[in-house]
């Protein structure tokens, strides 16, 4: 797993080298080509998870973005229109991220997504509190979270 | 067609900023304030810092612009996280509309620890509700 990032960026590298210019699409460029040779060099190989991962960290980091300008501009609709649309609460959400690392990225993800804030986490790790700002009823809240956000991160971080 | 799109961009962060500053004036309790503040003037920022990354074909101000990106994403959220929880843990009324809180008598009162589930937190249930029962109290 980090072999192949490591080789990776060493492809990159020799890339940038060879072409000689230090602009960073063309360090982009070079990765997306180390990518493409390890991946038909591998082929025959017993450890694919590499070349799952990479694809899936691109499509997740899109995801987010597309979340974050959605909230976004749902926030900004209801802060300029002079009518108060939110519905405020705060829900207990129980995790499956158990190790710090994994708790940490998904508390900040949520703390990025507008329209969520993360109050505390419990003391034995199992569950935080998120304020949330358009809360219909907090077991959908909770479903969506755990169905979208949270199992896209674990695909990736197990 | 490189410009439009910088305008484009530029366009979306300053406007966030600009709802960011008029949320602060407008949103009726403490945490709904924090809440369109922090992410909105993050965005914001990282949008601009984008542009200038993309407007100055340099190396230093790319690597530049990258480090405060990053800097930015770490450490709002966490501040966000820590405002949030003094403000709840000294008393700071929700708005009268909140619909539920959750976190309620969840609190051990004397060491501050907090419990996951319902049943262990029972035995230090407080009385007082933290929300807002008139529209003066959250002033």
């Amino acid at each position: 797993m980090i072999k192949y990032f490591l080789m990776n960026l060493l492809l990159s590298a020799i890339w940038v080298a060879l072409t000689g210019s230090m602009y960073y699409t063309n360090f982009l460029f070079g990765f997306m080509l180390g990518f493409f040779v390890l991946w038909i060099m591998n082929r025959n190989e017993l450890d694919q998870r590499y070349f799952y991962r990479v694809p899936k960290i691109i499509s997740f980091i899109f995801y987010f973005l597309y979340q974050v300008i959605k909230a976004n501009i749902q926030v900004a609709f209801d802060v300029v229109t002079p009518k108060y649309f939110f519905k405020p609460g705060i829900v207990r959400y129980p995790l499956n991220a158990s190790t710090d690392f994994e708790i940490n990225l998904l508390s900040t993800m949520l703390s990025l997504t507008p329209g969520t804030l993360i109050i505390d986490i419990s003391d034995d790790k199992k569950t935080i509190y998120i304020h949330v700002m358009y809360l219909t009823d907090p077991e959908t809240f909770v479903r969506q979270t755990k169905t979208g956000l949270e199992r896209r991160l674990l695909a990736i971080l197990r | 067609m490189i410009d439009i799109i910088l305008a484009i961009i530029s366009t979306i962060g300053v406007l966030s900023i600009l709802f960011a500053s008029i949320g602060i004036l407008r949103m009726p309790d403490f945490y709904l304030r924090l809440s369109v503040t922090v992410k909105a003037s993050t965005l914001g920022v990282g949008l601009l810092l984008i542009c200038a990354a993309i407007m100055f074909p340099d190396v230093s101000v790319t690597t530049k612009a990258i480090a405060i990106i990053f800097f930015l994403i770490i450490t709002a959220p966490i501040a966000a996280h820590m405002i949030g929880r003094a403000a709840y843990f000294t008393g700071t009324p929700l708005w009268k509309d909140t619909v539920i809180d959750e976190l309620e008598g969840m609190y051990n009162e004397e060491t501050h620890e907090l419990e996951s589930e319902e049943d262990e937190a029972e035995k230090n249930q407080s009385t007082d509700r933290n929300i807002a029962k008139t529209e003066e109290e959250t002033e």
